[in-house]
């Protein structure tokens, strides 16, 4: 049926599905579909940049307009991972103008982006319009200036937490006169002083603009201006918030903020005086997103006052200065509230104000549409994550964080593995998880039995032995991503089932029991993965007694093989001939699924075996241990990530006599 | 829900271990104050402090904590300018608690008493954000640090004509917190 069906019907269809899984799947059915699915997709994520390559990317799908990049391993975020360690953006975007791509939108995170990058995509891209970057480093005011001076029809310059040398503060006046495009500016995160009249100019002139985060350096007599200028704005991030209520500047700003009817987003307050916060309470009202994470000056009754007037709140950041008193006021305002992110406002203090489990517990019982948490506190009991599992069940990422990261329930000294078992047997949609406090091997237990959706485990400082690793890989089928720190677990459980990481983004594994021998295995048996081990210490040469303890590992699955950009203080392990990159032939695949005796035909192909065993669900038809019939619209990629004991495979044509539009490729082999 | 014989006992949910056994502690197991002594050791920062712990990202750490992380990104230097004085000074507003701390660096800079307000000849006053003269004292502490551009110790006589507001007269204890 599919026959019948042109080319352009299958590609108006194939538009409406717009996320990367659904497409994915949609290019793993057939032969056609996959042609028509590669040259209509604009849109490609690549979680991590050294999975495959710009130009493999570019073969596949040369009508690419919008890429997402991310980088270095999470845990670089907490200063685990040396600075060097890769991650450049710049190979991509070289190969990217050099074959002619029309790139419109770059979205990076964890990147090292340097000036030569973003002068090279304003100078390249003639439309390109949106670039965002997440806590990226590697570039300063200058690049910023490239951008703003040369890409016409720039609509989002979006810079969050990133590490930016910006003591030259003139790239904002770079956006020229003709530039009225902009639909949303943040800067928040530099540091250094802008121009205020380009920055008046420019939001003048951008009618289209509604989201805008300022810096700290922005003061409120310009933030007044800016608002009178753009009413429009739908989120506001607020540099500076210092002013006198009673004075003259303090009315000119309310005035300005009632104004401005559609802002339902709100953050900054970089700089605040507290007392100030009652002029936008008018706005209050609106909001569905506030974050106050940075800004440690409004607390107390401040705090929540302000909070008591943002009824329709959807997703708030804040420190855990509010108190568990304050989050009681949370619970008791904020009904629609789906995501709260509590952070830590003295990580090394005596934490007197900080929250415990009583603030977790109001908020799970006054919020009941809650389903992504990140928490920082001081303590946590297991009899509270029971209430909140209870109160709760849609979590869909649940991330705690006891500072105190192998503290027991201080009510009862036990570990906390009956509270996150609540949390995991109770919420069956949780896709990441973070665990703290002190847990034993039987937390393991229930996540690999009830954490079926779970995609991302963060755990450090738990566990008794490799049981606990052991637990979580054969129990959590969907997992992507593991990253472990300080926990004992070592090779057994590492070598377990190294097939597993093929069907995973990425394993971090630091500060635990696995030895250089134990990872080295893990390279000679799973070529398609790169194991890299990380060394920071002095020692000019790695130790290479396969019985030392490996102090950092990160393994992730590629196409492309070794990586040729790693500093010295990282090795990647494995057979050093395979480090080119070859195609992988029909008689590798053949291999690795453990099939023997090919005979290719051109309309078949059959392969012999004397056992077979199948797992997994999925139509078939006509089922026979031996022959096995096959609908192309179930796709062999189906079978490639269910059927893992899969020995024997025959594959019919469905039309003896038709053109083979529908026939399945060697490509449907590769398994995702 | 008793299962007996099945071994499902282990997946029962309930409060407390399996089996009811206290904690054991792996040999292998690094503790989190095993690590945090040898940190300490290394680096006496004073407090337990674990590399990446607790994780928060290294921008948020940088930029809504307090000094307590070691670097202070934000200094609070001033001109000070002071009648009669040949040059003008420079002071880092952050390094002081108060008002009065404020007057003995000043004090200590210029050599002119100015605690006692009222035989002092001396008015300390502040160009804030806004770009308005005021007198120093009347705000609290933390905010005068963030609204003040530059201090001026200007000679009572001249206050008059010079536009600053809240004139009055001048009182005692203006350096007061």
């Amino acid at each position: 049926m599919m026959n019948y069906f042109p080319d352009e019907v299958l590609e108006h269809v194939f538009d409406f599905i717009t996320c990367h899984k659904d497409r994915n799947s949609v290019s793993l059915v057939c032969k056609s579909w996959h042609r028509i699915e590669r040259y209509s997709r604009r849109r490609v994520f690549i979680g991590n940049c050294y999975s495959i390559s710009p130009e493999r990317l570019i073969a596949r799908f040369p009508g690419v307009k919008s890429l997402t990049l991310k980088g270095k391993p999470h845990f670089a975020d907490f200063n685990l991972v040396p600075y060097d360690w890769g991650g450049f953006v710049y190979p991509w975007i070289k190969v990217l103008a050099e074959t002619g791509i029309g790139l419109e939108e770059l979205r990076l995170k964890r990147m090292v982006v340097s000036d030569e990058s973003l002068e090279l995509i304003s100078k390249t891209f003639v439309n390109f319009q949106s670039l965002v970057l997440v806590s990226c480093d590697g570039f300063s005011a200058d690049g910023l200036a490239a951008i703003a001076a040369n890409c016409r029809f720039l609509r989002e310059l979006d810079l969050q937490e990133n590490e930016v040398d910006d003591h030259r503060g003139h790239w904002l006046s770079c956006f020229p006169e003709s530039c009225t495009s902009l639909v949303s500016l943040n800067f928040a995160c530099l540091k250094g002083e802008v121009n205020l009249g380009a920055l008046e100019r420019l939001v003048s002139r951008s009618p289209n603009l509604k989201s805008l985060r300022l810096n700290r350096s922005v003061p409120l007599d310009t933030l007044q201006k800016l608002l009178m200028r753009a009413p429009q704005l739908v989120d506001l991030g607020i540099g500076s918030y210092v002013h006198d209520p009673s004075s003259e500047a303090s009315n000119k700003l309310k005035h300005a903020i009632q104004r401005c009817k559609s802002i339902m987003s709100l953050s900054g307050f970089l700089e605040v005086a507290p007392r100030c916060m009652s002029a936008i309470y008018p706005i209050c009202g609106n909001l569905t997103t506030l974050n106050l994470s940075y800004a440690p000056g409004i607390h107390g009754n401040k705090l929540t006052k302000l909070i008591q007037h943002c009824r329709k709140l959807q997703r708030l950041w804040i420190l855990d200065c509010i108190g568990d008193k304050g989050l009681g006021v949370v619970a008791s305002t904020c009904k629609e509230l789906q995501e709260l992110r509590v952070f830590p406002s003295d990580p090394f203090g005596a934490g007197n104000d900080a929250v415990t489990e009583e603030g977790l517990v109001l908020v799970s019982a006054g919020c009941p549409k809650l389903n992504s948490l990140l928490y920082f506190c001081q303590q946590m009991t297991n009899a509270a994550l029971i209430t909140v599992a209870k109160n709760c069940p849609n979590f869909i990422r649940f991330r705690l964080c006891i500072l105190d990261p192998v503290r027991p329930d201080p009510v009862t000294n036990q570990p906390l593995d009956e509270g996150f078992g609540a949390i995991v047997q109770s919420c069956k949609r949780l896709k990441r998880l973070s665990l703290s406090g002190l847990l034993t091997d039987q937390v393991f237990l229930y996540i690999g039995m009830y954490a079926e959706q779970l995609e991302m485990l963060s755990i450090a400082f738990a566990a008794d032995s490799d049981k606990g690793m052991l637990y979580v890989l054969n129990g959590c089928k969907k997992l992507r991503k593991l990253e472990i720190r300080d926990c004992p677990f070592g090779n057994a459980a590492l070598l377990e089932d190294v097939g597993k990481y093929e069907t995973m983004r990425s394993l971090w594994m630091s500060s635990c029991e696995v030895t250089l021998g134990g990872c080295k295995t893990v390279a000679e048996m799973m070529p398609s993965l790169n194991v890299e081990i990380i060394n920071e210490s002095d020692q000019t040469e790695f130790n290479l007694d396969d019985g030392q303890k490996v102090d950092k590992m990160y393994l992730y699955r590629t196409l492309v093989g070794h990586r040729k950009d790693a500093p010295e203080s990282v090795w990647i392990l494995g057979d050093l001939t395979r480090s080119e990159h070859h195609e992988p032939s029909l008689n590798d695949m053949i291999q690795d699924m453990k099939l023997k005796n090919v005979s290719g035909d051109d309309d078949f192909i059959i392969w012999e075996s004397n056992n077979f065993k199948l797992q997994g669900n999925f139509s078939v038809y006509g089922y026979n241990p031996f022959i096995f019939f096959f609908h192309p619209v179930v796709g062999l990629g189906v079978v490639a990530s269910s059927c893992k004991e899969l020995q024997e495979l025959r594959v019919f044509p469905s039309a003896v006599f038709g053109a083979g539009n529908d026939v399945v490729t060697e490509e449907g082999l590769i398994r995702r | 829900m008793a299962k007996e014989g099945l071994g499902f006992e282990i997946t029962e949910l309930r409060l407390g271990l399996p089996g009811g056994g206290g904690i054991e502690k792996n040999e292998k197991k690094r503790v989190f104050s095993e690590i945090s002594e040898e940190e300490e050791n290394g680096k006496c920062n004073g407090k337990s402090q674990v590399v990446g712990w607790p994780p928060v990202c290294s921008y948020r750490r940088k930029n809504s904590f307090g000094d307590k992380d070691g670097s202070k990104t934000s200094k609070f230097y001033v001109k000070v300018s002071m009648d009669g004085a040949p040059f003008l000074r420079k002071i880092d507003l952050a390094l002081h608690k108060g008002y009065s701390d404020l007057a003995t660096a000043l004090e200590k800079l210029f050599g002119e008493v100015l605690k006692d307000a009222d035989s002092c000849e001396f008015v300390p006053i502040y160009e804030d954000k806004d770009g308005d003269w005021m007198l120093a004292g009347d705000v609290p502490w933390e905010m005068f640090i963030e609204s003040c551009k530059r201090l001026r110790i200007m000679k009572r006589a001249d206050v008059k004509g010079f536009g600053v507001l809240q004139q009055r007269e001048v009182v005692k204890g203006t350096l007061k917190e």
